[in-house]
C-alpha cells in the first residue's frame, strides 16, 4: 500500500532552524523548498543547506520531499545534482506543463544515480501543476516517470493563468482539481491539493480540507504546522467506519483461510475496491491512532 | 494612688505585678477626635498621609545600613523602586541591604546606586537586563543573595531578612492604608490584582510606607494590605507605566513548537495518574507551560474532571476555567493579566494569597505543598534532573528564581516543558550551569521531541509508558540534541562570587562566579 500523504509541510530551504525542526510536528511529510520560498540571491545558499540538512537530520518515517527549480531556470540542474546526492524520498518539480518536463527531470536523475552508484529509482518524484496547459496535459504528465509518486495542483499560480484570483470556496479550482484528481486516479498515484495561505483562518481552512478530502484527494500542501491537526483530523475515519472495515478485513482473512473464493459479509459480496477502501480506512485509523477491536 | 477619673489603683498586686493607673489624655480642650469621619481622613494630624517621600523616609527613621524592601508586582512598568532610591540618594543615607521580591529590567539605574554607595547588597528573586549583566560582570564587593519566592516568606517571617523600611506601590489605599491590588471605586490605573508578595513585607517590616497615585474613600475593602499594617503614605503623580505592569490578555502562544511541547505535557498530566476530579495544578506564565492549560482544558471537558484549585500567578486563561467551572478556586499571588485582575475583582472564589501562604516551606501549610501538578519552564536542565532558570547560556543573570524550587518540590508531578534545542544550544546538559531547583524535586521532562522521566519516579515513568507517550531517558532526549547542535564549550567564570542561590529552606544550593570577559 502507498504511504499517507495527507500532510506535506513546507519549509523554506533557507531556514535552519524550521529546516532542523520540521518533522517533530507529526506531518506526514515534508518538503524542503529551493524554490518560490527562496529569494535568487541565496538559491545556491539554501541548496547547500538543504543538502547538508539531508546528510545530517535524522527525520525518521517522515517523508522527506525536495522542492528544487524548474529545469528551465539556471538552477533546476544544479539542485538535482546536489539534491539527488543526499538521497531525499522524493523531488517534487514545479510547474509542470509537459510529459517532456517530467521525463527531462527523470533523465537527469537517472543519470546522477548511476553516476553515484544509487539504485536506479530510489528517488521518487512528484510533479506539481501550475497552469492550463499542465492541467490540460494532467495525465500524461501523470504517466510520464515511474518515479512519480503524485501531482499537485499549485493554485498561486494556477489562478494566476487563469486570470482570477482564489476565493473562500475555490470554484474558480473546482475544474482543475477535478482533472488532477482524474488523471492521478488513472495514472495510479497520489493527487495532492494546495496550500491555503491564511494561517489565521481555521474555519475557512477546515472547509477546503473537507471539500478536496470529498472531490478525492489524498492530502494537502501545508504552510504551519497549526494546520496539521485539522488534516489529520478531518482524514480521520470514523468509529462505524473502522469497525466495517475492520470486519472486511477479518472477512477475507477467514476466506483466503478457507480457501474460499467468494468473500461475503452479511451476506453482501464483498468485492476488491470495497477491500481497497477498507484497507485504506484503517491505514488513516492507524495514523490517527485510532484502534478498535 | 487615685488614677484618671478618681478611683484609687495599688501600684501592685501580688501575682499581677506593677499596674499602669488609668491617666486622662486629653489635648486642646478635648479627650478624642470629633472631626466627622470624612474630615478626619483629610486632616494631615489624623491620618497617615505624609507630605513627600522624603518626609517619609524620615519618619520611618531609615538611616545607613538599615535594609529596605519592595515588590514586584508593577513588573517592567515599576516607578516606585527607582523613585524611591533617587530619594534615598539625594539624602545622602547610605550602604543599605536592599531586598525587593524581585528585579526587573526597568531597574538599571540601581547600577548607580550600587557604584555610589547607596546600595551594599542585594537580595532579590530575580534580576534581568543591564542590572544583572553589571552584577555578573563583578559590579559588587557582596554577592546577591537570590530566594525562591516561598523563600524570601520564609526568610522575612524567620527573621533572618529583617526589613527596616518596606515601600509598597499600591493601586488604590485610602488615608488610613486600607490598600490593594485594584480599586472597586474606580479603574486604578496601575492596576496589579494581588498584592502577594507585598503582603509579606507589609506585616513584617519594621516600618511600611505605602506609596500609591489613587487615593480612594475610607475603607478601601476589600483590602491586600489592611491599615493595621501601615505607617505612613505618600501620595505620588504615578506609581507606574500601566503598559509595562501588564497586558490586558495574555495570549497563548501562537509558536508550533511550544505548541507541540504544550500538548505533550498536557498528555502527560493526563496519563500521570494525578488527573482526577479535584486535583490541583499550576501552569507557569511562559509560552508552552501557559498553553498546556489549554490542551488541559479539552481533557478536562472530556472527562468530566474539575479542578479544586490552580495557584500561583493567575492568568486570564486559568481565569476562563475557572469562570467556566473547570477550576473551583484560584489562589492569586500574582496577577498576570488584566483578565486576572477583573476575575479577583468579581469572582467570590478568586482569593488574594502571600508569598507565605503561598509556598514558606517552615508554614504549618502552604499551598504549593498541596500541589498535585505544576508545569514549569527550564533554561537549562541536566542529567540529574536539576534545572536553571537564572543564568542563561553565556553565564549571565538574566531570570528569576520565582516559585521555581517551591512547586517542584511542593508538587506531586512536577513538569518541566523546554525545546529540545533553543537556537543553537542544547536544553539538556550534563551539568547546569546554575542550580536553582534540585533534580530530585524534579519528575519529568517535557520536549518537543520526547520525554524523560526522573528515574526515582518509576510509578510516572510506568504510567506514562503505558500510555504510549514517548518516553526516553534523559540521556537518550541529550544525544538527540548532542548530535544536532554539538556539545557547548563550558563558560568561562573568574574566582570571584557574583551570586549566592538560596534554596527555599534558606540553604545555599549554589553560586554563580563573574562571567569572563572574552578578550
Amino acid at each position: 500500500m502507498s504511504r499517507l500523504r495527507r500532510t506535506m509541510l513546507y519549509v523554506p530551504g533557507n531556514n535552519p532552524g524550521m529546516i532542523r525542526d520540521v518533522h517533530i510536528y507529526g506531518a506526514d511529510a515534508i518538503m524542503l523548498d529551493l524554490e518560490d520560498s527562496v529569494s535568487l540571491n541565496e538559491k545556491d545558499a539554501a541548496r547547500m543547506l538543504v543538502y547538508n540538512s539531508l546528510k545530517t537530520f535524522d527525520y525518521g518515517k517522515t517523508e522527506v520531499v525536495v522542492r528544487v527549480n524548474g529545469l528551465n531556470t539556471p538552477f533546476g540542474r544544479d539542485d538535482l545534482e546536489a539534491i539527488v546526492r543526499a538521497k531525499p524520498d522524493t523531488i517534487r518539480l514545479p510547474k509542470t506543463e509537459t510529459p517532456e518536463d517530467v521525463k527531462e527531470a527523470d533523465e537527469l536523475i537517472s543519470q546522477i544515480e548511476q553516476k553515484i552508484g544509487m539504485k536506479h529509482g530510489t528517488v521518487k518524484m512528484m510533479a506539481a501543476i501550475e497552469s492550463a496547459l499542465g492541467v490540460i496535459n494532467a495525465y500524461q504528465i501523470g504517466i510520464a516517470s515511474k518515479r512519480l509518486t503524485g501531482i499537485a495542483i499549485g493554485a498561486e499560480d494556477f489562478v494566476t493563468d487563469l486570470k482570477t484570483t482564489r476565493s473562500l470556496d475555490g470554484i474558480e479550482l473546482l475544474t482543475a482539481r477535478s482533472q488532477i484528481l482524474f488523471a492521478a486516479r488513472a495514472a495510479g498515484i497520489d493527487a495532492l491539493d494546495t496550500v491555503f495561505s491564511d494561517i489565521n483562518d481555521e474555519a475557512g481552512f477546515t472547509n477546503e480540507v473537507k471539500l478536496i478530502k470529498q472531490l478525492g484527494f489524498d492530502g494537502k500542501s501545508i504552510i504551519n504546522p497549526r494546520q496539521i491537526e485539522i488534516v489529520h483530523r478531518i482524514f480521520t475515519p470514523t468509529e462505524a467506519e473502522v469497525k466495517k472495515s475492520t470486519r472486511i478485513i477479518e472477512a477475507i482473512k477467514e476466506a483466503e483461510s478457507k480457501g474460499s473464493g467468494v468473500i461475503s459479509l452479511n451476506g453482501k459480496m464483498i468485492d476488491k475496491p470495497i477491500v481497497e477502501r477498507a484497507r485504506r480506512v484503517l491505514q488513516l485509523a492507524d495514523a490517527a491512532k485510532i484502534f478498535v477491536k | 494612688m487615685l488614677n484618671g477619673i478618681g478611683r484609687e489603683i495599688p501600684e501592685e498586686i501580688t501575682g499581677l505585678g506593677k499596674l499602669r493607673s488609668y491617666r486622662k489624655n486629653i489635648t486642646n480642650g478635648q479627650a478624642k477626635s470629633t472631626q466627622r469621619s470624612r474630615e478626619r481622613q483629610r486632616n494631615p494630624d489624623n491620618n497617615k498621609i505624609v507630605g513627600s517621600l522624603e518626609a517619609a523616609i524620615k519618619e520611618a527613621g531609615l538611616t545607613d545600613g538599615m535594609t529596605i524592601s519592595f515588590h514586584h508586582h508593577f513588573r517592567n512598568g515599576d516607578h516606585v523602586v527607582n523613585m524611591v532610591l533617587d530619594t534615598i540618594a539625594k539624602m545622602g543615607i547610605k550602604d543599605l541591604v536592599l531586598a525587593p521580591s524581585s528585579l526587573t529590567d526597568v531597574h538599571a539605574p540601581i547600577i548607580n546606586h550600587i557604584k555610589n554607595g547607596v546600595i551594599r547588597r542585594i537580595e532579590t528573586s530575580g534580576l534581568r537586563g543591564d542590572l544583572a549583566q553589571a552584577i555578573s560582570n563583578g559590579l559588587m564587593d557582596i554577592p546577591v543573595v537570590i530566594n525562591s519566592h516561598g523563600g524570601r516568606a520564609r526568610a522575612i517571617v524567620s527573621g533572618e531578612l529583617p526589613i527596616d523600611v518596606a515601600f509598597l506601590g499600591v493601586p488604590s489605599c485610602d488615608a488610613y492604608g486600607n490598600a490593594n491590588g485594584y480599586s472597586r471605586e474606580n479603574n486604578a490605573a496601575c492596576a496589579c490584582g494581588s498584592l502577594g508578595y507585598a503582603k509579606v513585607d507589609a506585616q513584617h517590616a519594621k516600618k511600611v510606607v505605602l506609596i500609591t497615585d489613587n487615593l480612594v474613600e475610607y475603607p478601601n475593602v476589600p483590602f491586600g494590605i489592611p491599615e493595621s499594617q501601615v505607617d505612613y503614605i505618600v501620595v505620588v503623580d504615578s506609581i507606574g507605566d500601566p503598559k509595562g505592569i501588564m497586558s490586558g490578555a495574555t495570549r497563548y502562544t501562537s509558536n508550533p513548537k511550544d505548541l507541540l511541547i504544550a500538548k505533550q505535557a498536557a498528555e502527560v498530566i493526563e496519563a500521570s495518574g494525578y488527573f482526577e476530579d479535584g486535583f490541583s495544578l499550576q501552569t507557569g506564565s511562559g509560552g508552552a507551560s501557559l498553553a498546556t492549560t489549554r490542551f488541559l482544558r479539552d481533557k478536562m471537558i472530556a472527562g468530566n474532571i474539575k479542578a479544586s484549585f490552580a495557584l500561583g500567578g493567575i492568568t486570564g486563561q486559568i481565569v476562563e476555567l475557572h469562570e467556566e467551572g473547570l477550576i473551583r478556586r484560584l489562589l492569586d499571588v500574582q496577577s498576570f493579566d488584566l483578565k486576572a485582575v477583573e476575575s479577583l475583582k468579581n469572582n467570590r472564589f478568586h482569593h488574594q494569597i502571600d508569598a507565605g501562604y503561598y509556598a514558606n516551606p517552615d508554614n504549618e501549610g502552604c499551598a504549593a505543598n498541596q500541589l498535585d501538578v505544576v508545569v514549569l519552564s527550564a533554561l537549562e536542565i541536566d542529567l540529574d534532573f536539576n534545572v536553571n532558570v537564572i543564568t542563561g547560556s553565556d553565564g549571565v543573570i538574566r531570570g528569576a528564581s520565582g516559585g521555581h524550587c517551591d512547586t517542584a518540590a511542593g508538587a506531586s508531578a512536577s513538569i518541566i516543558v523546554a525545546p529540545l534545542i533553543r537556537g543553537r544550544m542544547p536544553s539538556i546538559l550534563e551539568h547546569v550551569n546554575t542550580v536553582i531547583t534540585p533534580g530530585h524535586t524534579v519528575d519529568v521532562l517535557v520536549t518537543d521531541q520526547g520525554i524523560a522521566v526522573n528515574p526515582l519516579r518509576k510509578d510516572l515513568y510506568d504510567n506514562l509508558k503505558s500510555a504510549k507517550l514517548p518516553v526516553f531517558s534523559i540521556e537518550e532526549l541529550k544525544a538527540k540534541a548532542d548530535r544536532i547542535v554539538g556539545k557547548p564549550e563550558p563558560i568561562k567564570v573568574e574566582n570571584k562570587i557574583v551570586g549566592i542561590v538560596k534554596y527555599r529552606d534558606g540553604s545555599v544550593i549554589d553560586l554563580i562566579h563573574q562571567v569572563k570577559k572574552e578578550l
